[in-house]
């Protein structure tokens, strides 16, 4: 039997997360080393899966099936392809950094990695689930944790009503899509669970058209998408700094993902028929979000909106239906991820030691943090598009797309790439190079060695991805032909 | 050394971030190794290209030294680079200005490393322009050059002024000028990105060779839109992205203040090569692909450029501000950069096209060296007297003899006087202009009759008239340094005024290799 390796990806961080519980609450040392050493297996081995994934052979590989309740046709069944596998990467450096930047972390720091732990292992499956059951199964895993951590370790000021609402637009958007596979399940007749069976149920044009939304909107409502996105900046500015990172950087891909996922692979019908308003929709995400994080005051409102802003492309990408769209979406949630990880890593070490977060009380912090500073412009030039950063990498292909369904979609959203331009050099030049204000003065120091592993980490893989794409495009096109497989061609 | 010769482009492309990999390990508080050491890794790009320029064989159509890699599998771009007589001498300029324009800023005392780091990471962006044979490439490099860039101005640029925005709130005027940069050449760059995009999407290839092929053939209706209308508005998508970076009236604003505001060095490139890029661009990419529309709206073009000429100069000589002026000289000299290649567009295929367009790049070179030079020497007394208002100097002459002698010299070349470089380039473009466009080229001649005078006027106002006494004893003569700068560009604009044959034979083969096939 060869290694199960995605099985001990999915548990381990959970069951680092049980043993953390088991050693006492003093003992914060111990708790953080055993929260990094899961963390680095974690990571090991999602990067030895995302290196060794036979590019060639595509399709799913690693894959491990164990049923589990036969007479409901349920079943332990996990693979990735190469939609999924630079996702898993993607949940592994971002735990991985988490961890490091959460070390000072002297809040009941036991409690608190055990739940971002247990959220870890649902999010690593919901990437690597290929049964529907298991994905929802793993999604509620992955939701769940949220509140707590949102509710006890959150800014004070809005901690209670941001979790509230972000757990409340969550389960009810999970519920509606549990709907729609529930029916996908019973509709079928195969008695099945198992999504690899479920694309083949061939399911007629008219269930499509009535289903399709359930499952599509309820999943994408945690990918952002507009007129539903708003739990999502509120819950990012209340979260801690790793959850902001995780939530940001991990949790909303798992909406957008479980979308394309269940919705478009499943029911590929549905998805032609509601692609335009889709499309449309996004635009709005695109270029609303985008103008709206040029006007906050807060800094890290300007980075959950920028959020809306970038996942609002992914789910674009996916709406063109066709190869460069869809590329660019894949790309795109890596690439996003670990950017707006680095944003509200770089967020958190500021507010961390200035105690504000507005950005006209914040300046001059590359005197002291000349780290940090350089970090965010990495990140900002991926936010923008910058060319020779992964952001161009990923958007680049999605405009493509775009113009493959209507040119004028594609002018209009390109209008955002100047308005991100404008609010990152808004804060780049504020926080960081404007003359800092005499109450910050000497208050501020740098940060510590292990956040500069996580900023130059994070930094690194953005760069990399920009220089040279064919490490990260060439994985993302096999898993993209395997869906336009199912789309006959679109 | 044969993989250094199989790979000659790509040395000479990456060894600028080499060389900033190598100056990231040096510590920060040693100011003059790092200084130094930038200034060594410089001439490694110079040496070279100047390999590279004697290797080059100017009888053969094509570009040479091609290399090709595969960069964007799945979207079919690969890194494609590739040299022919035109981008030959733009990448020789730019390896030249390079060294000289890091060993002006030994001045500077302020986060030298990272001033350093940027400069040769900018020197990359500009290589990878010139040297780019794959659309997606070249706009990668177009776009990479603008971060140093902003921040050096950002950063290292003037410390004083300040300029009041709309609802009076005041910000630092190198602030100002830094954002209206990135963002006036961002957004000028959009329309640019767009129609990349949709040639991309009709074509399947971003390669530049294949799309010379394809993309002018092209004649059915797109997206259910007339091909020509497509490619009109395409064309002018390309061409004001192009034209905003030129600049040519009236999308030149962003200029002066980038340029009062940015330091010395700074100055010397964006003066020098960066400008050129937006000319390169009309070169490489607009009239190649764009043969039916270039000639279409040559006319315009011409327009703009006979405007850039004449307001370019009118306003120069407006100014009272060193710098400013200087800056303002840039759009009327480049104007006739753009006047050469609109008159060349209207008629391509004639002998006449190709001597304006051989007087067009040979500009391009020329103003490289003597903007460079101009603001080399405003960065000189700035740096003595600091201040750059011209009527705070007065009568300098006789107090540094050797300075004045050097700025008459650069402004004689920078004017045109027979027998200095400008001279030659600026006869070429008139005279293959004049048989195609006749009242532009004309009228363009009063813009050149303005060049005089605000020449004369920037020499009158600084060596000339009463001098100005809190000089006397406060000023020092141009030291050494400088003048090692300043010699390698003097010694060219003389060189390029009385014997040009040697750079212009490369420029002529190849523009009429790529041009007109022949």
């Amino acid at each position: 039997m060869q290694f199960p390796i995605l099985s001990v990806i999915v548990f381990t961080p959970i069951i680092a997360g049980v043993l953390m519980l088991f050693i006492p609450a003093e003992r914060k040392t111990e708790t953080r080393v055993t929260a990094l050493a899961a963390a680095i297996i974690a990571l090991g081995m999602s990067v030895f899966v995302y290196f060794s994934y036979n590019v060639g052979a595509g399709g799913y590989q690693f894959i491990e099936k164990y049923s589990w309740l036969p007479q409901f046709g349920i079943s332990y069944h996990v693979g990735v392809d190469g939609m999924s596998a630079p996702l898993v990467l993607l949940t592994g450096v971002v735990m991985f950094t988490g961890v490091l930047i959460s070390w000072g972390m002297d809040d009941r720091p036991r409690e608190f990695f055990a739940f971002l732990f247990i959220l870890a292992t649902g999010v690593f499956g919901v990437f690597v689930a290929l049964d529907l059951f298991m994905l929802f199964f793993f999604y509620e895993i992955a939701v769940f944790p949220m509140y707590l951590l949102i509710a006890i370790w959150g800014w004070k000021e809005t901690r209670e009503y941001a979790a509230m609402k972000l757990t409340l637009y969550l389960f009810i958007g999970s519920v509606i899509a549990l709907v729609g596979a529930l029916a996908m399940y019973f509709v079928s007749g195969l008695g099945t669970f198992d999504m690899l069976e479920l694309e083949k149920a061939g399911f007629s044009a008219d269930f499509q058209r009535l289903w399709f939304p359930f499952v599509f909107f309820g999943f994408a409502v945690l990918g952002g998408i507009f007129p539903f996105h708003n739990w999502s900046p509120d819950g990012h500015v209340a979260a801690p700094t790793a959850v902001s990172m995780f939530h940001a950087g991990v949790l909303m891909k798992l909406g957008a993902f479980a979308a394309l996922r269940v919705g478009i692979m499943l029911m590929p019908e549905g998805a032609k028929i509601y692609m335009p308003w889709i499309i449309l929709l996004t635009l709005v995400n695109v270029v609303y979000g985008a103008y709206i994080a040029l006007v906050q005051s807060d800094f890290k409102y300007v980075i959950g909106f920028s959020s809306v802003s970038h996942m609002g492309l992914v789910m674009m990408g996916f709406a063109t239906l066709n190869q460069n769209g869809m590329l660019g979406a894949g790309v795109q949630m890596f690439s996003h991820g670990i950017m707006t990880a680095l944003f509200f890593a770089v967020v958190g070490m500021i507010y961390d030691q200035a105690h504000t977060r507005e950005i006209n009380k914040l300046g001059g912090m590359n005197k002291v943090m000349p780290l940090v500073t350089l970090a965010f412009i990495v990140g900002g030039m991926v936010s923008m598009g910058m060319p020779g950063f992964s952001g161009f990498i990923a958007e680049f292909p999605i405009f493509m797309g775009v113009w493959g369904r209507s040119p004028w979609i594609a002018i209009l959203a390109a209008i955002s790439i100047v308005i991100t331009a404008s609010y990152i050099l808004r804060i780049i030049g504020r926080v960081f190079f404007s003359r800092m204000p005499e109450d910050l003065e000497g208050h501020i120091k740098d940060i510590t060695a292990l956040d500069k592993v996580a900023l130059v980490f994070l930094s690194a893989i953005l760069i990399v991805i920009g220089v040279y794409p064919d490490i990260m495009v060439v994985m993302v096109e096999s898993g993209v032909n395997n869906i336009l497989r199912l789309l006959g061609g679109a | 050394m044969e993989i250094v010769s199989n790979y000659l482009l790509t040395f000479i492309l990456f060894s600028p971030v080499f060389g900033a990999l190598v100056l990231v390990l040096i510590p920060r508080d040693q100011v003059s190794l790092i200084r130094w050491l930038a200034f060594a890794l410089s001439l490694i790009p110079l040496g070279l290209s100047i390999a590279l320029w004697f290797n080059f064989q100017s009888d053969l159509p094509g570009f040479q030294f091609q290399e090709q890699a595969t960069w964007y599998a799945p979207i079919n771009s690969t890194y494609h680079v590739g040299v022919d007589g035109i981008s030959l001498t733009m990448v020789l300029l730019t390896t030249l200005l390079t060294p000289l324009a890091i060993l002006a800023s030994f001045n500077i005392t302020d986060r030298v490393k990272s001033y350093m780091i940027l400069f040769l990471l900018l020197e990359t962006g500009l290589l990878g322009v010139f040297l780019s044979l794959d659309l997606l490439v070249f706009f990668l490099f177009w776009e990479i050059g603008l971060v140093p860039m902003y921040f050096l101005i950002n950063q290292w640029g003037s410390e004083k002024g300040e300029r009041e925005l709309w609802g009076g709130r005041k910000m630092p005027a190198r602030n100002y000028a830094s954002f209206k940069f990135i963002v006036y050449t961002m957004a000028g760059s959009l329309g640019l990105l767009l129609a990349i995009q949709m040639i991309g999407v009709v074509s399947g290839t971003f390669d530049l060779l294949r799309l010379y092929e394809i993309w002018p053939a092209l004649n059915q209706p797109l997206f259910g839109i007339p091909i020509g209308t497509v490619k009109a508005i395409a064309f002018w998508a390309f061409a004001i992205a192009f034209a905003i970076k030129v600049p040519v009236w009236p999308f030149h604003t962003w200029l002066p203040d980038a340029h009062t505001e940015a330091p010395t060095a700074g100055s010397m490139i964006l003066a020098g090569v960066l400008l050129k890029l937006g000319a390169y661009g009309f070169l490489r990419l607009v009239l190649p692909l764009y043969p039916e529309q270039a000639k279409a709206y040559a006319g315009a073009l011409g327009f703009l450029a006979v405007m850039a000429i004449i307001f370019g100069a009118f306003a120069a000589y407006g100014q009272n501000d060193f710098k400013r002026l200087v800056a303002y000289s840039s759009v009327n000299h480049m104007g006739f950069v753009v006047l050469g290649i609109a008159a060349a567009a209207f008629a391509i295929d004639t002998n006449n096209a190709a001597i304006a367009l051989e007087g067009a790049v040979l500009q391009m070179f020329n103003h490289g060296l003597s903007a460079a030079a101009m603001f080399f020497l405003v960065g000189v007394i700035y740096e003595r007297t600091h201040t750059r208002d011209l009527n705070e100097y007065g009568g300098l002459f006789p107090l540094i003899p050797v300075y004045g002698g050097i700025l008459i010299f650069t402004s004689m070349a920078s004017l045109g006087l027979p027998g200095l470089n400008g001279f030659i380039s600026e006869f070429l473009v008139v005279r293959g202009s004049w048989p195609i466009l006749t009242l532009y080229t004309a009228l363009a001649m009063i813009g050149l009759l303005f060049t005089g005078a605000y020449i004369l006027k920037g020499i009158k106002m600084v060596l000339h008239g009463p001098l100005n006494e809190k000089w006397a004893g406060h000023i020092s003569e141009i030291n050494a340094r400088e003048i090692v700068v300043i010699a390698p560009l003097l010694v060219l604009m003389l060189w390029i005024g009385i014997w040009p044959a040697w750079i212009l034979n490369v420029i002529n083969r190849a523009i009429t290799m790529f041009f007109q096939g022949a």
